[in-house]
C-alpha cells in the first residue's frame, strides 16, 4: 500500500505544549494548580452572548458574505481607525476569519511562493512555522533575546535576511514572553522592511492587552499600510477564544487572494460569532478597560512575587505572560517544568514550547484569579527554596 | 482611573485584601494605600467593611421582605424625617427615597414571616406620614450585591493550551 501520508505535514514536529499537557493530563490530579492556559478565565461579557443568541432567535443563522458581515467589516475598521488612526476601506481590505489563525495560515498561503523565506521571531506562538512550511516556503528563525526584553532589533532582522525573504512575522504584543514593540522599536526596523522590500504579517491578537502605552501597530507608519497584513481578533481582548473569529487587514491585492482561499475553504467565519462580535466593537469598550486593569493587577502581584524570590524576569508589557529565567537552577525549561509539576503540582509551560530560544525559561500565564496566582507563588517560592538548597 | 477610584472597586469587591499587596497590585507604596483609606474613612466614602452571606445555606432562618410605602412629605423636612423615623429601626436594612409609584423602598429583615408582618401593621403603617404600604416577600436571592449566589466557578478551559 502506498503511504496514505503526505509528507510535508509528516515532516511537522507535533507542539511541544502538547506533550506537556499530556504529561499534566496523565497526572490527573486535582490539586494541580495550572498557569498554563493561553486564554482569558473571563468569560465573554454578558452583552456580547446576548446579541449572539438573540441573533439566533431572529433565525440568523445563514452563510454571510464571504468577507464577513459588512456591519462587522465597517465596525472593525472603525476600531481600526480609533485605535491606531488606519484607514482601511472595508469593502477590499478587510476580511473576517475563523480566528486569528485562520488569518495566519491563509495570509502566509496568499503571499509564499514556495523556496520564499519567512522570518520568524521567537519565542512566539507556535503555528507560523507549521503555517510556513505547508506554503513550501522556508521558516528562518530569529532567535530574540532577554537582554532586549524579547524585541526585535533592526540588526537581529537585517542578519536575518537573504535575498529570498519575503514575510516577516511580527507577533507582538508576545505569546509567551509578554514582549511588546514600543512605536521607537518599530521605527527602528520598519528602514530595513522597506530597504529590502519585506512583507509584514503583524499579528496583534494581543493588542488590547498592554500595560505601558497603547499598543501601536507597524501598519500605522509611513509606508507600511501597503506592506502590512495587520492581524487581530476576538478572542484575547472580549474573551471571546470559543466564538472562533478574527480578522485581517492589508492591501486590497493581498486580502483579495485570501478570500479566495477562505471562500474555497471556510466559506465564511461563523455567523453567530459574528453578530456578537458587532455588539463587542459597539460596546465593549469598557469590558475590555476593566479586564485590563484586572490583569495589570496580576502581573504587578507576580513580577513582585518573582523579585522577592530573586528570580530573574524582565518585567512584560503585554500579553497576560511572564517569563521568568530559570537558568540558575541548572534545568532545562522541561526539565524545570516536569519537576515542578510533580513535587509542587503546578503546570507551567517550558518556553522552548515556543522556539528553542525559550530555553531556560517558563511561560506563567496570569489568565487566572489573585487567588490561584497566590497559591501558585506559594510553591514556587518553596521550590525555588528547595532548588537552591539541593544547590548547595 | 485614579488610584483611589480603583482601590474603591477592588476593597467593594474584597474588603480583606492584605494592604501590602494591595499596594503591590495598584503599583505604589504600601503608605499611599494607608493614607487612601484613611482619608476615604474620614470622608464617609469608605462606610465599613461588611461580609457577604447567603444565610439560606445556614441553619438560620431570616426571612426579608421588600416594603414600598407611600408617605405625605412634611413642609421643610420633604421625606428626611419620615425616612429617619424608619431607618432608626434596627430591623430595617435600608430605607431608599425612590421616584415613581411610591415614595420609599425599605428592606427589613427579621426571623418569621409574623415579625415581618406585625413590624409591618405595628410600626410602620401606624406611623402618621405613611399613607400606605406594600410588602414584598423575598422567595430566593440569586445575586446580591454584585455577587451570584451558588456560582460554579468550574474551570471549563482546557488545562494547558497554547
Amino acid at each position: 500500500m502506498r503511504n496514505p501520508v503526505a509528507d510535508v505535514i509528516v515532516g511537522i514536529k507535533p507542539s511541544g505544549i502538547r506533550k506537556f499537557f499530556d504529561i499534566v493530563t496523565e497526572m490527573n490530579d486535582k490539586d494541580v494548580i495550572s498557569l498554563g492556559v493561553g486564554e482569558p478565565d473571563f468569560d465573554t461579557p454578558w452583552h456580547i452572548r446576548d446579541e449572539g443568541i438573540y441573533s439566533l432567535e431572529k433565525g440568523k443563522s445563514h452563510y454571510t458574505a464571504n468577507t464577513g458581515l459588512v456591519e462587522l467589516r465597517k465596525e472593525i475598521c472603525n476600531y481600526i481607525k480609533r485605535s491606531q488612526g488606519i484607514d482601511y476601506d472595508f469593502a477590499k481590505e478587510v476580511l473576517v476569519t475563523v480566528g486569528g489563525s485562520e488569518a495566519i495560515d491563509i495570509g502566509l498561503r496568499a503571499m509564499c511562493n514556495p523556496g520564499d523565506e519567512v522570518i520568524i521571531p521567537q519565542p512566539s506562538y507556535v503555528s507560523y512555522e507549521p503555517c510556513a512550511l505547508l506554503t513550501g516556503a522556508v521558516p528562518v528563525v530569529i532567535d530574540l533575546k532577554e537582554e532586549n526584553e524579547f524585541r526585535l532589533t533592526a540588526e537581529e532582522l537585517r542578519a536575518a535576511i537573504t535575498p529570498k525573504t519575503k514575510v516577516l512575522i511580527l507577533p507582538f504584543p508576545n505569546n509567551p514572553t509578554g514582549a511588546i514593540m514600543e512605536k521607537k522599536d518599530l521605527e527602528a526596523i520598519r528602514d530595513v522592511i522597506i530597504e529590502n522590500d519585506l512583507y509584514v504579517m503583524s499579528d496583534e491578537i494581543y493588542a488590547e492587552l498592554t500595560y505601558k502605552e497603547k499598543h501601536v501597530s507597524i501598519a500605522s507608519l509611513p509606508g507600511m499600510k501597503e506592506r502590512t497584513i495587520l492581524i487581530n481578533g476576538f478572542s484575547k481582548a472580549y474573551a471571546m477564544t470559543g466564538w472562533r473569529l478574527g480578522y485581517a487587514c492589508g492591501p486590497e491585492v493581498i486580502i483579495k487572494q485570501m478570500t479566495k482561499i477562505h471562500q474555497y475553504c471556510i466559506m465564511c467565519a461563523p455567523t453567530t460569532s459574528q453578530y456578537a462580535a458587532v455588539e463587542a466593537l459597539k460596546n465593549g469598550d469598557k469590558d475590555v478597560e476593566e479586564m485590563r486593569m484586572e490583569y495589570n493587577r496580576r502581573r504587578r502581584f507576580l513580577l513582585n512575587a518573582f523579585n522577592e524570590m530573586g528570580v530573574k524576569v524582565f518585567e512584560p508589557y503585554g500579553a497576560f505572560y511572564i517569563f521568568p529565567c530559570i537558568k540558575e537552577f541548572g534545568m532545562t525549561s522541561e526539565e524545570f517544568a516536569e519537576r515542578f509539576l510533580k513535587e509542587m503540582k503546578v503546570a507551567a509551560v517550558p518556553g522552548t514550547a515556543f522556539g528553542n530560544s525559550g530555553e531556560g525559561f517558563l511561560r506563567i500565564s496570569y489568565a487566572y484569579s489573585l487567588e490561584k496566582l497566590r497559591e501558585a507563588m506559594r510553591r514556587f517560592a518553596i521550590f525555588v527554596e528547595k532548588l537552591r538548597s539541593e544547590q548547595k | 482611573m485614579k488610584m483611589e477610584e480603583e482601590l474603591l472597586a477592588i476593597i467593594e469587591k474584597n474588603s480583606r485584601i492584605d494592604l501590602k499587596e494591595l499596594a503591590v497590585i495598584l503599583g505604589v507604596a504600601e503608605i499611599d494605600v494607608v493614607n487612601a483609606l484613611q482619608k476615604m474613612e474620614e470622608e464617609g466614602i469608605v462606610c465599613g467593611y461588611h461580609t457577604m452571606i447567603n444565610w439560606e445555606k445556614t441553619s438560620i432562618e431570616k426571612v426579608t421582605a421588600l416594603i414600598e410605602v407611600r408617605v405625605t412629605p412634611q413642609r421643610g423636612q420633604g421625606f428626611d424625617n419620615i425616612a429617619e423615623r424608619i431607618y432608626k429601626y434596627p430591623e430595617v436594612q435600608s430605607v431608599y427615597l425612590i421616584s415613581g409609584g411610591y415614595d420609599l423602598l425599605v428592606t427589613l429583615e427579621g426571623k418569621t414571616l409574623r415579625e415581618v408582618s406585625s413590624f409591618v401593621s405595628d410600626k410602620l403603617s401606624t406611623l402618621d406620614t405613611v399613607l400606605s404600604t406594600a410588602t414584598h416577600f423575598i422567595l430566593k436571592k440569586y445575586k446580591d450585591h454584585g455577587t451570584i449566589l451558588n456560582l460554579k466557578t468550574e474551570d471549563e478551559r482546557e488545562i494547558v493550551t497554547p
